[in-house]
Formats: C-alpha cells, structure tokens, sequence
C-alpha cells in the first residue's frame, strides 16, 4: 500500500492534532445560524457532517480554515497547543482548479508558490503517482476544461493531498461524482489520509458511514451538532455491511427529523 | 455554402453596398471637392500610395508605440492600485481628471514640451489608452473569485503570490478587453495628435489637403487610416486570444 511519503518535520507533528469547537458562533444580522455550538474534531480520526442544506455546515468548515473572522467568544484550539494556521488543507465543493494550469500544475500549485525553486525535487513525480492513481495519469498535461467534472474533482484531491498537512477540511468533495468513480475516490482518500484529523461534511449518509470514525448530525437553529454515531471497524467500511445499513436508517431518521 | 464563403459574400455585400450608394450620390450631382467619387479616390489612392504610405507609416509608429506604452502604464497602474491601498486614493481621481481634460486641450502642451516629432503623439495616445485599460484590469484584479482567494490564503500563498498566480492570470480576460477597447480608440488619438501639430502622419496629410480641397486624397488617406484600424484591431484580437487561450476554453465560442 502507498502511503504520501512522509511530511516535513515542521509541517506535522508526530500525531495531528485533535480540534476543539467552543461556542461557536454564526450570524448574519439577526439571522443567527449557530450560537454556543460545540464539537470536537478528535485527533487522527475522520469526523462526518450530516445535516440539511443551508444549516451551516459549509461556514462552521470556513469557520475552522480561518476563512472567515472568528467572534471573539468563539474558541477553535489545537488540543497539542499549537496554531491551527499553516497545518490545514481544504477542498471546497468547487474543484478551484485554476483554468491556466495544466492539471499537473494545478495539483502541485501549493508547494510551487510557497517554496519556489527550493521545491521538493521528487515533487512532480508525487504529484503524477497520486493523479495515476485516480486515472488521470494520461491527463496531467491537459487543462482542466479538457476533463469532466468528476476528473476536476479527483485533481482537487490529488491538490489536497500532496498538501500533506495533519489537519483537511473537505466540504462535500464526492458530490459531483458518479457512484462508481465516488467510492473509488472515497476509498483512495481514507487510504492516503488515514490518521490524519479529517472533517468531511457531507450529504450523504452513506458516505459519512462508509469513511467516519465519528458520524454527527448538525440540526435547528441556531443549529446544534448531535452525540456523534461511531460505526464499529476502520473506514471505508463496506457499504453493504448490516451494521452500517442499520446506522444509514437511523441517521435518515435523524436527519428527517432534523428537516422538519 | 462553407462558413468561409459565406462571410466572404458578406464581406463583398458590406463594402459594395456603400460604395454604390456612394457612387450614386455622386452622380446625383455632388461637386467633387465635396465628395469625390470612389473612382476619383482610387485613382488618388493610386497615383499618391507612395507618398499616403509613408505618412501612414508615421501613424503606425504612433499608434503601436503609444498602445504599448498606454497598456503597460495601465496595467502596472492597475496592479500598483489592488496591492496597495493608498494608490487607489490618489491614482484613481487622477485618472479621472486625466479623461475628463479634453485631449484637445493638453496637446498642444505636448508639443510644446515634446516638440513637433512623434513623442507628443505617442504620449496622446498613451494617455488615452491609458484609461480603459487601467480600469477594466483593476475591476478583474479586484473581481478573483472569492473559493479561489480562500484556497490562497488556506495554502498560506504569500499576499505577492496570491497576486502573481491567482489574481492577475484570473484578471488577464478583464485586462485583454480594456485593450481591446484601447486599440479601437489608438487610431483616432494619434490622428487627434497630428492635428494639433505635426510634419507628417495620416492626420498632418488629411489637414494639409483639407486646407488645398484634395478631398481625393484626404479620403485616399482616410481609407488607408480606415484599413490599418480594422487591421490593427484584428491583429491585437488574435494575439490576446492565443495569450489567454484557457478562456476560450471555459467559454461557449462565439459563433
């Protein structure tokens, strides 16, 4: 099995860090999306995101990146008590492949701003191993208007990947997919981020059970997230496992419950 | 009927149709030293290409240097004002006042300054090119798509970075329309120049002969003027084009 050869000592630290959610808070004038919301991203473990659209889940994600301005009784802490700045990855519902780039450019686009000339010289090589191993080795050269929706989608994680950071942060990444390359993808992205601390926010319950170690539910408003469900044995899990079918009803019925 | 062939016809209908018209109001009985007949101007054109030719290559010279000049200006004006603030405060008024104050009225200033060879020339054009092009690149530089920046700053690009590789490639559509606009206005400031004084170039030609009643060859030249504009504006077309050829990409051709 090939792992993401190992990350620059700075980058990581020996285990990644488990993520703390105090008091969160989301409002847009007197539209409060969350107040005093908790949850706890647990260190090295795939935590899952369910709930309807428009609840919040995209902006608690922003939230965590830094991307928006945080309230000041808001707390978002490492629990090894280091920044959270610099250790993080995204991938966003859109792809953001940059239409200029070759695909190959696009992937490696992280390390090639940031470090220049100083680059690692085994970076390109990484970069086209990872894009072969979502089937796009033949296409690192093409620009990302050559390719599907599905294809751009597998770039952006190849870009998430070769980020190598402790902490990704991925906002419906799967959903642009068609069922078969989606749990080809799925299953890729648990292998080569396995023991990293991973939120996955997703629609789909299925998925949330096939790839969480902690599956919740975010719900109401101002929206709350729910005991967290943690399905027996290590992701992806076989979808067609009883174990897992009788969550997905569960978690159906919560998120009914969570529409109405 | 090929697409090729089927502008082409398009092409001879849209240059034939005036040019009948033309005629016909001629021989309705117009005085030549008002209009000359498409004919007269041919033969103008004929008899004097040499001498049209190399006042055009004057006008050329202007155009082409003062489009190159007016972009770069612009387009540095334009980044200068996205990364740092305080540029927008002052650069943006002074861009203002720099299109309200006819060119008319500057000038002769130019000359003054510059004397009576191509660099006021190049300098009224620069000026006018200036504008468009600095404004429709700052609006794309400001226009990055927001899913873009939050990747930028989550991969932790530097401010400069962000600039180089996301903002200003993303803006490159924007900047080429603000020179698409410039090309079409270069012409008609260079010619602006000339009028205001000069010793050669289409816009000295057409007032010297404007001045004698040679409307034949006032119009000879209007015509070279008119050709190397459109010629002009196509060249600078293609090549943007082939410089952001991802955009075509993402876009529906334009049929």
């Amino acid at each position: 099995m090939s792992r993401l050869p190992s990350p620059s000592p700075d980058a990581t630290a020996p285990t990644p860090p488990g993520i703390r959610v105090r008091a969160g808070r989301l409002a847009f004038g007197d539209k409060v999306l969350f107040d005093d919301l908790s949850v706890d991203l647990v260190g090295g473990r795939w935590t899952c995101l369910l709930g309807p659209s428009g609840i919040g889940k995209t902006s608690l994600i922003k939230m965590i990146a830094g991307l928006v301005p945080i309230p000041a009784a808001t707390t978002i802490e490492c629990d090894d008590g280091r920044a959270l700045n610099g250790r993080i990855a995204y991938m966003a519902q859109q792809d953001l492949l940059m239409p200029w780039l070759s695909l190959i450019d696009n992937v490696t686009i992280g390390a090639r701003l940031r470090a220049g000339r100083r680059a690692a010289p085994d970076l390109a090589a990484r970069a086209r191993g990872l894009l072969d191993r979502v089937g796009l080795g033949a296409r690192a050269d093409d620009r990302p208007a050559a390719c599907s929706a599905g294809m751009r989608q597998c770039a952006a994680l190849v870009r998430t990947l070769l980020e190598d950071r402790p902490v990704v942060l991925m906002d419906e990444p799967f959903s642009a997919l068609d069922a078969i390359t989606r749990v080809r993808v799925q299953d890729l992205a648990a292998e080569l981020l396995v023991d990293r601390t991973v939120l996955l926010v997703t629609h789909d319950p299925l998925e949330a059970l096939r790839l969480g170690h902690h599956v919740h539910v975010m719900s109401g408003r101002p929206a709350r997230i729910d005991e967290a469900l943690a399905p027996d044995g290590a992701p992806p899990r076989t979808p067609t496992d009883p174990a897992i079918l009788a969550h997905h009803g569960e978690l159906l019925s919560r998120l009914l419950a969570a529409s109405t | 009927m090929t697409s090729l062939a089927r502008s082409g016809r398009a092409l001879v209908a849209l240059v034939l149709g005036p040019l009948i018209i033309w005629q016909a109001v001629v021989w309705a009985g117009v005085e030549f030293y008002m209009l000359p007949s498409p004919t007269n101007v041919a033969i103008a054109l004929a008899e004097n290409h040499e001498l049209i030719l190399s006042h055009a290559g004057t006008t050329y010279l202007e155009v082409v240097a003062g489009l190159a000049l007016g972009t770069a200006l612009g387009a540095e004006s334009a980044m200068i004002m996205s990364y740092w603030r305080p540029a927008r405060l002052w650069l943006l008024p002074l861009l203002l006042i720099g299109l309200a104050v006819p060119v008319f009225a500057i000038a002769p200033l130019l000359v003054l300054w510059f004397g009576f060879g191509i660099v006021p020339k190049i300098v009224v054009v620069a000026l006018i090119v200036y504008f468009p092009v600095t404004t429709a690149y700052f609006d794309g530089l400001r226009r990055t798509d927001p899913g873009w920046l939050d990747l930028a700053r989550v991969m932790n690009f530097s401010r400069w970075a962000t600039l180089r590789h996301v903002r200003m490639p993303a803006a490159m559509p924007a900047l080429a329309s603000g020179v698409r606009i410039a090309t079409a206005l270069a012409p008609n400031a260079a010619i602006v120049g000339e009028w205001v004084g000069a010793s050669s170039g289409l816009g000295y030609l057409m007032m010297h002969d404007n001045a004698r009643t040679e409307t034949a060859r006032m119009f000879a030249a209007l015509v070279v003027l008119a050709v190397f504009a459109v010629a002009l504006y196509f060249t600078v077309d293609l090549v943007l084009r082939r410089l952001i050829s991802w955009q075509a990409e993402i876009l529906p051709s334009k049929e």
